[in-house]
């Protein structure tokens, strides 16, 4: 196998169909572009989901003195100091229960003020019309409902929230980001294979006379095939570089440089992240294109 | 060197078969005229020594081989061992002669040192010495034929076929082929040629072999072309 004659092949390959080439490196990089975006996402989700959760507690909200005409699990008035303990008590023999703190109304109060600090309506509110609560923390954030279950129904409970709803509205959403990604990847792969098989068509039938001659006199089809698989993969390669460049200036104009300034409570994939896709992304751009051209060979070009 | 037992070949989605039932022999370093109108099988025949084509019923045995034992990825290796020429030269247009010649033994591997000294020793052998630099657009159809006969020659094929190597040529230039082919059989080549032209084989007076609707008709040893067209 001589590499000099096989990369002149190659080069006039390439620049013969140079519009079909500049189309499959288009494709490539926008279907692996979106690839790697959505790995990504889903690694950004995740660190999220693992930040969040952490600091997320379910709470269980006390009647208040004023309650009582308000909530319907009130009715009663105020829990009482004996409901509190026995609630404490049993919270602390579950097993799936971290931890249990206790948040008196002047805490929240002061909670409270340091969210909205002088806004209008902090200044309506007194430490009174604040529930005491306790902030349980539990060892595995999806056994919400084992709590609640367990204790919203009891005298002296207003309520039991889990703060997950709160910011669970946010991962569906990326998730949603995320399944809407892969789905142009989807389509846009189906385009960029649909490209490279008939950029090979047109190839092998452009160059019939060199590999009806090459067949005439023996060569391996392994030979005769290599320049055309070559092709595919360096078109693949170049637009999976073009790709990993999408990827990493995304990250860099994106995160970097705006979303990080603009939401401190996050924290973002960091680029150890971005580095760990763009192998993936390089070596299925290589190979899938190589893989395309080898099938559409075998019914393209005769050996 | 060549042997079909009892060979048939229908194409698919045809009725009539291109060969029926045809056996013979060729011995190593025969000359050998395949002659027949058009349709006759001569291609198909050809088209099947060279395992282009599969045989539907019977043995070919070509250079020892039973190709239809043959696996797909050794077929390369025998085709080395058979030079192929043919009416409408199936020169590269955009390479050089002496790059075309070479281009046989580079898509196999050859290294280039060997294949520097090959090229113009066989292009010195069909008389083209000297032009190894010239495009195969400038030679005439005679030179550009001698060209693919160098290429087809140029790895010592055990076997040479060529089909109708004369049909686009002056009788003049054609017998001048023909010598070449003569020469090229006298190495110890074998030859195997298709052709429609009468007067080349009526003065060579090679064996010569008929093909008529698919069918054997005529196996003859220094014999003539035989039937009018």
């Amino acid at each position: 196998m001589r590499a000099q004659f096989v990369l002149s092949e190659i080069g006039v390959g390439l620049r013969r169909n140079l519009t079909m080439t500049v189309a499959v490196i288009v494709s490539v990089a926008l279907s692996l572009g979106l690839f790697g975006a959505s790995l990504l996402m889903r690694d950004q989700v995740s660190t999220m989901k693992g930040y969040w959760y952490d600091k997320v507690n379910v709470s269980i909200f006390f009647c208040n003195k004023n309650d009582a005409e308000t909530a319907g699990n009130c009715a009663k008035g105020a829990a009482t100091q004996q409901q509190k303990d026995d609630i404490k008590a049993e919270l602390s023999r579950l097993p799936i229960v971290q931890n249990v703190e206790y948040e008196s109304s002047d805490q929240a109060y002061k909670h409270y003020k340091e969210q909205f600090g002088d806004t209008p309506v902090a200044g309506l509110v007194t430490p009174d019309q604040l529930p005491e609560s306790f902030r349980v923390k539990l060892k595995d954030p999806t056994k919400f409902a084992v709590i609640k279950s367990a204790f919203s129904e009891r005298p002296g409970v207003e309520q039991v929230q889990d703060q997950r709803d709160t910011v669970e509205p946010l991962f569906n959403l990326l998730n949603g980001m995320n399944i809407a990604a892969l789905c142009v990847m989807g389509l846009m792969l189906v385009v960029a294979l649909m490209l490279i098989v008939n950029t090979v068509r047109v190839s092998a039938f452009s160059r019939r006379r060199e590999t009806g001659i090459m067949r005439l006199v023996g060569a391996s089809s392994f030979y005769i095939q290599m320049p055309f698989i070559l092709e595919a993969a360096i078109a693949g390669l170049l637009g999976a570089l073009f790709a990993c460049v999408l990827i990493g200036g995304g990250k860099y104009l994106l995160i970097n440089n705006w979303l990080a300034k603009k939401i401190q409570v996050i924290n973002f994939i960091g680029w150890d992240s971005v580095i760990t896709v763009l192998p993936l992304v390089l070596l299925i751009g290589l190979l899938m294109p190589a893989l395309a051209a080898f099938f559409a060979l075998r019914k393209y070009l005769k050996v | 060197m060549i042997r079909f037992d009892n060979v048939s070949k229908t194409y698919p989605k045809q009725n009539r078969p291109a060969l029926r039932d045809v056996s013979l022999e060729i011995e190593r370093g025969e000359f050998v005229f395949l002659v027949g109108s058009s349709g006759s099988g001569k291609s198909t025949f050809l088209r099947l020594l060279l395992r282009e084509e599969r045989a539907s019923h019977g043995a070919v045995h070509v250079l020892g081989k039973d190709l239809a034992k043959l696996s797909n990825w050794k077929v390369p290796q025998m085709r080395r061992q058979v030079g192929t020429v043919f009416q409408d030269f199936r020169l590269l247009p955009n390479k050089t002669v002496g790059q075309n010649v070479a281009f046989a033994l580079e898509v196999i591997g050859r290294p280039r040192g060997q294949i520097r000294k090959t090229v113009p020793e066989v292009l010195d052998l069909v008389g083209l010495g000297g032009k190894e630099d010239r495009m195969p657009g400038e030679l005439s159809g005679g030179e550009q034929q001698r060209v693919a006969i160098a290429r087809a020659f140029v790895n010592r094929p055990m076997l040479l076929i060529a089909d109708e190597p004369t049909g686009n040529l002056d009788p003049q230039t054609s017998v001048g082929i023909m010598k070449l082919l003569d020469r090229i059989n006298r190495t110890g080549t074998t030859v195997v040629m298709a052709t429609h032209d009468q007067q080349i084989v009526d003065q060579m007076r090679k064996r010569v072999m008929e093909l008529e609707k698919g069918r054997l008709v005529r196996d003859q040893s220094r014999g003539v072309y035989g039937y009018q067209h």
